[in-house]
């Protein structure tokens, strides 16, 4: 390129890494608005996950199992600490918690559906109990939320387990958002509230406010129900070691661990992005609580945010977790950003798996809206089909990694059969890097 | 009438025998003796059945009460009556914090005076306090009325929602979101009503109104193009 005038050449137009396109679109679309972003999902960054992990694999040490024929367990028992009736799952993937009113009443129904199916649990979320959800799945996870939405005896002791949601990895320190769009009749009925309003709850519990007091709220929840049901905590991934530590001194028989990479239905882009830690880092820190504290696998450990497929719930086990959750992903095998919708995608400024304006109601795939004509286009028999479908593609999958480390169950897998690709990853998971006996920050190493 | 004595018997025991009363039980009087503070008495209660705690409560007390009349002869820790759906609950004495707090539906009457955040998250409850309740009461209030014969703390009705508050001494300050409103002929009604029930000596006219001013039920956006 040179200059028009005197032929000289020219420098080239450089775009500021600071100031890029991106930021300053967000800039400009601040200004006009004069409100922070909203959206649905987790984290988009890239964050140090599960990829930058490898299974060793068999060797000559190592004798591995035959792939098809030799059994390879999944099956795990949540809440064997206090309750009268843990919870038994065939497969160690349990499905998150999602409300009703962020979902439609159909994709609720899809996942009990799905889950049923594939033999493990579902949970309620921010706008409590439908009967829907409640008829389709075996087992069922009810969710006490800050909020409170909803709450009543009779369906607490409908459930199977209780969630305490202290927080998510979304947004650890912040409540629901959930906005007028979608504030429906039936959504309003349920939650108590004006129809049409933009709904924003509570980010911290009303009645206690540490953990002696949880101590003694899980008393009282126990004894409302009889000391039958599994009582969990959720926490999102801030402090893993002393969160880990004060659920278990409460009381908790099953401590949930999302990461930032989980997804919300709704909450500010900046809280989504900024605050809270890749589940990577925070796996090894909670079950070194456990350990310290004598507890580990007498309470399980479910960890959560940005699980995707088999590989990751093996490396999350082998980690030292008992069973994962999913959320997200179990959202895309119901059918959400699929790009048979692009055109309606485009329409609405995005593109089919970039599409996370879910407070706005306008899901095209008619998962995350309540608007009766789009929700008409999601079948939930066909919805729970596909989740089936999908949790026991990733089962197969974890169980074809345990076999090649020779491993009869799931549970068996090890941090030993592990190791890490990047500096980052094997700093957070405190996995050797690959080559090498070592990681940063391994105990009694110079550097 | 039946009486627990928790000198005697655990605190799993005094619940499992409230919970066994059905709806049509003959036993419907019960007497808690030597409660000596502890937490969670009589929660979950799904009888109508009339229980009389002699002393006073910890935390939780009669925590999701459903149907049942319970009525604490001395002072309630934190969380009295917490998520309370129906029936009735009165307490003689003093309420710590969070009374009432996501209560669905019936009656609590507090003798004494309230603590800090009463009412919290209320969602159809009526709560009656005959003294004075502390700061952040009613915060995100929802709906249901609450009664307040003394003088109200900080931040009253914080964010709130539906919720009709009634309080006849001085208002510290209001929360955001809450506004003194008119005092109609249906809200001196409800007053009346809940004067009465909870058998307070006070006049509905002596109360001032104050409800949500509904400045934050949606996000303000400039839309300057």
């Amino acid at each position: 390129m040179t200059d028009t005038t005197n032929g000289a050449p020219r420098t080239t137009p450089i775009q500021s890494a600071t100031f890029s396109n991106p930021i300053n679109a967000e800039i400009r679309r601040a200004a006009a608005t004069g409100i922070y972003d909203i959206r649905g999902g987790g984290a988009k960054r890239k964050l140090p996950h599960f990829d930058d992990l490898l299974f060793l694999g068999a060797s000559i040490s190592r004798y591995p199992l035959e792939g098809y024929r030799e059994k390879c367990d999944t099956s795990v028992t949540l809440g064997t600490r206090f309750a009268k009736n843990p919870i038994k799952l065939d497969i160690p993937i349990t499905i998150a918690g999602m409300s009703f009113g962020a979902l439609s009443g159909p994709a609720k129904e899809a996942l009990g559906r799905g889950a049923t199916l594939a033999g493990t649990s579902t949970t309620t979320g921010d706008g409590g109990m439908t009967s829907e959800e409640r008829g389709h799945s075996n087992k069922l996870v009810y969710q006490y939320l800050p909020s409170r939405y909803g709450m009543n005896p009779d369906d607490l002791r409908r459930a199977d387990a209780i969630e305490i949601v202290v927080g998510q990895g979304a947004k650890p320190g912040g409540g629901g958002m959930l906005l007028g769009q979608k504030i429906s009749d039936r959504v309003a009925e349920m939650r108590n509230l004006p129809k049409g309003i933009d709904q924003r709850s509570a980010c911290r519990h009303p009645d206690w406010t540490g953990p002696d007091d949880l101590e003694i709220k899980i008393l009282e929840l126990r004894e409302i129900t009889g000391w039958k049901v599994p009582i969990y905590i959720k926490v999102g991934g801030a402090r893993p070691y002393f969160d880990t530590t004060l659920a278990v001194k409460a009381g908790a028989d099953v401590v949930v661990l999302d990461g930032m990479q989980g997804g919300t239905a709704a909450t500010q882009d900046v809280f989504i992005e900024h605050v809270g830690q890749p589940i990577l880092a925070c796996i090894r820190e909670a079950v070194r609580a456990l350990q310290d504290l004598g507890m580990h696998r007498e309470v399980q450990l479910v960890v959560s945010g940005g699980i995707r497929t088999g590989a990751d719930v093996a490396k999350a086990m082998a980690l030292g977790a008992d069973a994962v959750a999913i959320g997200t992903a179990a959202l895309i095998a119901l059918g959400d950003n699929d790009p048979k919708w692009e055109s309606e995608y485009n329409a609405l400024g995005t593109t089919a798996g970039a599409y996370d304006d879910w407070h706005e109601g306008r899901d095209p795939a008619g998962i995350t809206t309540q608007d009766p004509e789009l929700m008409q286009r999601f079948d939930p028999i066909e919805g729970g089909r596909r989740l089936n479908n999908y949790l026991r593609v990733m089962t197969l999958e974890a169980q074809t990694i345990a076999r090649a480390c020779g491993k009869s169950h799931l549970h068996n897998l090890e941090p030993e059969d592990l190791c890490a690709v990047t500096m980052e990853a094997a700093a957070m998971a405190k996995i050797p890097l690959a080559g090498t006996d070592w990681y940063p920050g391994k105990p009694n190493t110079s550097y | 009438m039946q009486i627990l004595d928790m000198a005697e018997i655990e605190l799993r025991e005094m619940n499992a025998t409230l919970h066994a009363q059905a709806e049509k039980t003959n036993q419907t009087a019960w007497e808690i003796v030597n409660p000596r503070g502890a937490h969670a008495i009589a929660c979950g209660l799904d009888a109508p059945i009339e229980v009389t705690v002699k002393g006073s409560t910890g935390y939780y007390c009669a925590g999701m009460n459903k149907q049942a009349t319970i009525n604490i002869k001395g002072s309630a820790g934190p969380g009295v009556a917490e998520n309370m759906m129906s029936g009735t609950v009165v307490i003689d004495g003093d309420a710590s914090q969070y009374a009432g707090a996501t209560g669905h539906g019936g009656l609590l009457v507090i003798k004494g005076n309230a603590s800090s955040r009463c009412g919290i998250s209320m969602k159809g409850i009526d709560i009656v306090v005959h003294g004075s309740i502390g700061h952040m009461s009613a915060f995100m209030a929802q709906s249901g009325n609450m009664v307040v014969c003394g003088d109200a703390g900080e931040a009253l009705g914080d964010s709130l929602y539906e919720a009709r508050l009634f309080v006849r001494g001085s208002v510290k300050s209001l929360g955001a979101d809450c506004a003194e409103k008119e005092m109609r002929p249906e809200h001196l009604e409800i007053l009346s009503d809940l004067l009465e029930r909870a058998g307070a000596d006070a006049k509905p006219e002596e109360f001032k109104r104050y409800g949500s001013a509904r400045e934050l039920y949606t996000f303000k956006i400039d839309n300057a193009y």
